[in-house]
């Protein structure tokens, strides 16, 4: 089976198959990192260009491993958030980099449609790596690969998303990937930071986790900026942290394998504490393993591969 | 070259709402003034320029009440010269100039500048509305009664609200003294702050910054009340919501002095636009476009009379203005050349209200508001006459404007302007402008 579209602009967009596929495909490539070489030469003469209008550590380190474990090669472009309204426009910039030939055009942005405007304006694959409040698909994919390889499957799992759900792109992304696949999501957090309407998309709104704790399967936290307490969207960052930060007491009903997941930076002490951040149930840092095959499976298959043959990396 | 200065519309239907008119009849013009109407003419006798308009309508010049002209100050945009080539194109006689342009028209100089340029430059006739407040910073009130001696028609802070209720409160008072009314632009600045699209689930989904309806509704209801306490004019602007209507129609029935347009949009498109359209900055504008509810709710007040007018709200952006990031593109769309077939495609074709009722609200109502001599084909009156063909069928692309930010670009909309006369002299004519 192979992907029907060019780009990867976000998980509304996929089918449950589709979804399915990149993370069936993620797995080979996942086995491939613990070998002694971690490289495929599948991309080979492929160029990847990182184009990132936000600052971004892991995301952007993470599309650059796959890309290089699948010989590509890459370039990283960062545009300080200035120059979007200064310097040269989003289209004049993307245009310039197919005029390079580039194969492949991550990009990150803090405006959300970002993404749509590159897929319209090129002919390369875009994938989006996070635009504004909209959507963050790769870190979706990691997400639900992650639950698929603790769980077995998504499909019956209560999935809880904890936090500012109104400005997270990967709130947004999970909610359309985790339904597809059959979960029953959660969204936690105060009524100021849940969207209007957002039970049109299958979820359930919980300001109160003790009432849903026992029944979690998962719980994926979300970082809390700084900057919404002075939108006064909570008064203090301590009273957010008593009624809706992770921490070992507030899991005291949970089930004994729930799984803690958080997409990084941690503000620990904030939304997640460290006891619960290190705990067994974490699996923080598998995440951040995972989006890197995730990444190879969604560059592999973009780029016209086989879902079916990625098996043979297993070799 | 003999010069002929009459003018004689053959075989149309005439539909005059202002004179509850509507049969197929002939208008003589002669010296830019309407002087006779007639079921039968003696054509031959008149050594008159004839234009036949057998099968077309014939009816007042429309008059557009909410332009953005854009000069002075972004000429780059639209100046008043390509804005009453927009207007004319668009079967408008009359537009209103709106006083956001840079500098704002909050002065006597300001008004004269519009008036000279479009004397000169103009082909339709422009009248110029004033600010409430110097620099439309809702803090001290313009010098309204000088402006109205220059020549404004009303007032009004468009693009922004007057948050200030004080400051507002003067201004239905002072403004009653010239007859002016205060057109509101609606909106609750704190409420819609960093906003881009309507509240909702698209918002949700799009991730995009909501505009929730109230902030439109709060003004209104604060303004009706307002109005209610100085017995001052309000003219609500470019209305958008189903409980906006709501608003106004309890306020009538109270007889409290509010009138209301809306804008061709907000009953044409919702907000379901922006994401079949993945993120198109040409639907976005100010108040944004609502929900299917809101729609049903427009053509409601549309039929019952709760809204008075349509306007057009034509605000021209240029293309790198627009393809831009949704967040930093500008609000707003043109309208002039789209509002007509917009109306009869989705109104008159669709049964919402009739033929006639929509050409009273794109003349005779708007006069009405404003204390305009036009919008009617009495006989005396200026010889402004709109030819419409309620069958043409055009796919929009071509502009007359110097922008082409429009949602409604290759999209099939039936009815259109053929012939725009302004004080008898014929400006367009079959989709082209004439030129001296």
């Amino acid at each position: 089976m192979k992907l029907k579209q060019k780009d990867l602009l976000g998980l509304e967009y996929l089918s449950k198959e589709e979804i399915e596929l990149i993370i069936q495909t993620a797995k080979p490539f996942k086995n491939l990192f613990t070998r002694t070489v971690k490289k495929v030469p599948t991309l080979r003469g492929k160029t990847v260009v990182l184009l990132f209008y936000e600052p971004s550590t892991r995301t952007r380190t993470s599309f650059e491993l796959a890309s290089k474990r699948l010989s590509a090669d890459t370039i990283g472009i960062s545009v300080p958030a200035s120059s979007v309204v200064k310097g040269e426009s989003l289209i004049d910039t993307v245009k310039t980099i197919e005029a390079m030939k580039a194969d492949f055009v991550v990009i990150r942005h803090s405006m959300s449609g970002a993404a749509h405007i590159v897929s319209k304006t090129i002919s390369a694959s875009v994938i989006n790596a996070g635009d504004g409040m909209h959507e963050h698909p790769t870190q979706g994919l990691l997400d639900i690969f992650t639950i698929m390889e603790k769980k077995g499957n998504v499909k019956g799992l209560n999935v809880a998303i904890v936090g500012d759900i109104l400005h997270s792109r990967v709130a947004r992304s999970n909610i359309w990937g985790l339904n597809k696949l059959g979960a029953n999501v959660f969204v936690v957090g105060p009524a100021t930071l849940i969207p209007t309407e957002i039970e049109k998309l299958n979820v359930e709104v919980c300001h109160n986790i003790d009432k849903i704790i026992n029944r979690l399967d998962v719980i994926n936290i979300l970082r809390i900026q700084k900057e919404r307490q002075e939108q006064n969207l909570f008064p203090t960052f301590e009273e957010y942290s008593e009624i809706f930060g992770i921490n070992s007491y507030k899991l005291r009903n949970a089930k004994n394998d729930v799984l803690i997941m958080h997409p990084g930076p941690m503000n620990r002490g904030a939304e997640i504490s460290s006891e619960v951040a290190e705990s067994k149930n974490s699996v923080i840092t598998e995440q951040v393993t995972n989006g890197i095959a995730v990444r190879m499976s969604v560059l592999y298959l973009l780029a016209g591969g086989d879902g079916g043959k990625s098996e043979t990396f297993n070799s | 070259m003999e010069v002929k200065v009459k003018l004689l519309i053959l075989n149309g239907i005439v539909c005059d709402p202002s004179n509850k008119f509507e049969k197929k009849a002939d208008i003589l013009i002669e010296n830019g003034k309407i002087v006779n109407i007639s079921i039968k003419s003696k054509k031959r006798k008149l050594n008159a320029k004839i234009i036949d308009a057998k099968g077309k309508y014939v009816v007042p010049g429309l008059i557009d009440m909410h332009t953005h002209l854009r000069e002075p100050g972004r000429e780059d945009e639209e100046t008043i010269k390509t804005g009453t080539r927009a207007a004319a194109m668009g079967g408008f006689t009359t537009v209103c100039s709106m006083p956001n342009t840079q500098p704002v028209i909050d002065s006597v100089s300001g008004v004269k500048f519009i008036l000279t340029t479009a004397k000169n430059e103009g082909i339709v006739n422009v009248f110029p509305i004033g600010a409430i407040t110097k620099g439309s910073n809702g803090l001290e009130l313009a010098e309204i009664g000088k402006m109205k001696g220059a020549g404004i028609i009303a007032i009004s802070d468009d693009g922004k609200s007057v948050m200030n209720a004080i400051i507002m409160r003067r201004a239905l008072e002072y403004s009653k003294m010239f007859g002016l009314p205060v057109i509101s632009h609606c909106e609750d600045m704190n409420l819609s702050a960093n906003g881009e699209i309507n509240e909702g689930y698209i918002s949700t989904v799009l991730g995009l910054k909501g505009i929730p309806r109230q902030a439109e509704e709060i003004m209104v209801a604060r303004d009706i009340a307002l109005t209610e306490l100085t017995d001052g004019k309000l003219h609500i602007a470019h209305m958008s919501t189903a409980r906006s209507v709501e608003l106004v129609r309890n306020a009538k029935k109270r007889g409290i002095k509010v009138t209301a347009e809306t804008a061709p949009h907000y009953f044409s498109l919702t907000d379901e636009e922006i994401k079949n359209t993945d993120y198109n900055t040409n639907t976005k504008m100010n108040p944004p476009l609502r929900t299917i509810d809101d729609i049903n709710a427009i053509c409601k007040g549309l039929s019952d009379g709760t809204i008075d007018c349509i306007a057009s709200d034509h605000a021209p952006h240029l293309i790198e203005e627009k393809e831009q990031e949704f967040r930093v593109a500008p609000f707003g769309i043109i309208g002039l050349e789209t509002m007509l077939p917009l109306i009869i495609t989705k109104l008159v074709n669709e049964k919402v209200i009739s033929f006639r009722e929509v050409i009273a609200k794109l003349t005779c109502n708007p006069a009405k508001i404003l204390g305009l001599r036009k919008g009617t084909l009495s006989v005396g009156s200026d010889a402004d006459v709109t030819i419409i063909d309620s069958k043409q069928t055009k796919t929009i692309e071509k502009f007359e404007s110097k922008c082409k930010n429009s949602p409604f670009i290759g999209k099939e909309l039936t009815g259109f302007a053929t012939t725009t006369i302004v004080s008898g002299k014929v400006v367009m004519d079959g989709g082209k402008i004439v030129s001296d």
